[in-house]
């Protein structure tokens, strides 16, 4: 009876958008958790989030959409292929073996659970109508209206969240440097060598490097 | 006249259900990362969904911010996985259990 109750207030094609757009989601999220090897999994993500763009459009939420593709598809999608393929684990995994007894059976009650309470919290009139002083969505285009939107009111969040994506990178970069020679106070330096880590520091760190060049 | 928004509600309850169960499921930490990124685009299409709904733009000003921060947050998260392997072979949760007393 879903289906009917769907065209009945919905045009055809706005029907069979969301119809499309749905099933590539949860096809793609099912790929996701199913799917024994980590690069397909990846896959049936860029198909989910292609699916959640069908749907932005239509919502009427054009630059979403494309920042969706862009971002999302695009950017971290392929920097969970690069880590995948640089890390060597796109192994096949036993995706149902239990790592403790009734792992998968708890996994599904919990999820069953997640379900009825999103649904239970959905039925609740949680929402007021009051609406927030950014105005509404309609009146010119989208992009017009989310600028807007982003440099006025939201201009302090926005740049707290180029703060944040600067912390991220220079976060990236300090865990993802390989210890140089040199670098001595890494402390897998100093279990190759098996000493005290905390040695590395002191004055036989020269010393310590030159023994590990000639030893190379 | 469009979907209404019930639709939309329910499709991202349930992506939200997927996203949590193989959080749950899988032990490949890349793909429990996978999982958490299906579960933020539940909640982007929710509030998606809210503000056209309630003919607020605001919804869609909080999906960028939540595209910004899953962006940070895979990128410190997959650093931290480097990090992890590079010092023991092991793809699950379970061979990262070393912050375990």
């Amino acid at each position: 009876m879903g289906a009917p109750v769907v065209f009945a207030t919905a045009t055809l094609p706005d029907a069979i958008t969301f119809a499309l757009g749905a099933a590539i989601i949860i096809i793609g999220a099912l790929g996701v958790v199913f799917m024994r090897n980590p690069v397909h999994s990846a896959l049936m993500l860029v198909m989910t989030l292609f699916g959640v763009a069908v749907l932005f459009v239509e919502e009427n939420a054009q630059f979403l959409a494309a920042v969706q593709v862009i971002v999302y598809a695009g950017a971290i999608v392929v920097l969970f292929l690069f880590v995948i393929m640089l890390l060597g684990v796109d192994r096949q995994e036993h995706v149902l073996a239990d790592s403790f007894k009734g792992q998968r059976l708890v996994a599904f009650v919990l999820g069953i659970f997640v379900l009825i309470e999103v649904v239970l919290l959905g039925n609740g009139h949680w929402t007021t109508g009051a609406h927030s002083v950014q105005g509404g969505l309609r009146g010119r285009s989208n992009v017009v209206l989310l600028g807007r939107s982003i440099f006025t009111s939201y201009l302090l969040p926005f740049e707290v969240t180029s703060a944040l994506l600067v912390v991220a990178v220079i976060g990236a970069v300090v865990l993802a440097r390989r210890p140089g020679r040199a670098d001595l106070g890494d402390d897998d330096v100093g279990a190759t060598h098996g000493k005290d880590p905390t040695d590395a520091y002191g004055e036989s760190g020269d010393a310590n490097a030159a023994e590990k060049v000639s030893s190379s | 006249m469009s979907i209404s928004g019930e639709w939309y509600l329910v499709l991202s309850a349930v992506l939200f259900t997927i996203g949590a169960v193989g959080l749950l499921v899988r032990r490949n930490v890349l793909v429990m990362f996978m999982c958490v990124e299906l579960m933020l685009n539940a909640a982007n299409l929710t509030f998606v969904t809210f503000a056209r709904e309630l003919n607020d733009i605001g919804g869609q000003v909080a999906v960028f911010f939540v595209l910004v921060v899953a962006a940070a947050e895979v990128v410190v998260g997959l650093g931290i996985l480097v990090a992890i392997f590079r010092r023991k072979v092991g793809a699950t949760a379970d061979d990262a259990h070393t912050l375990k007393g």
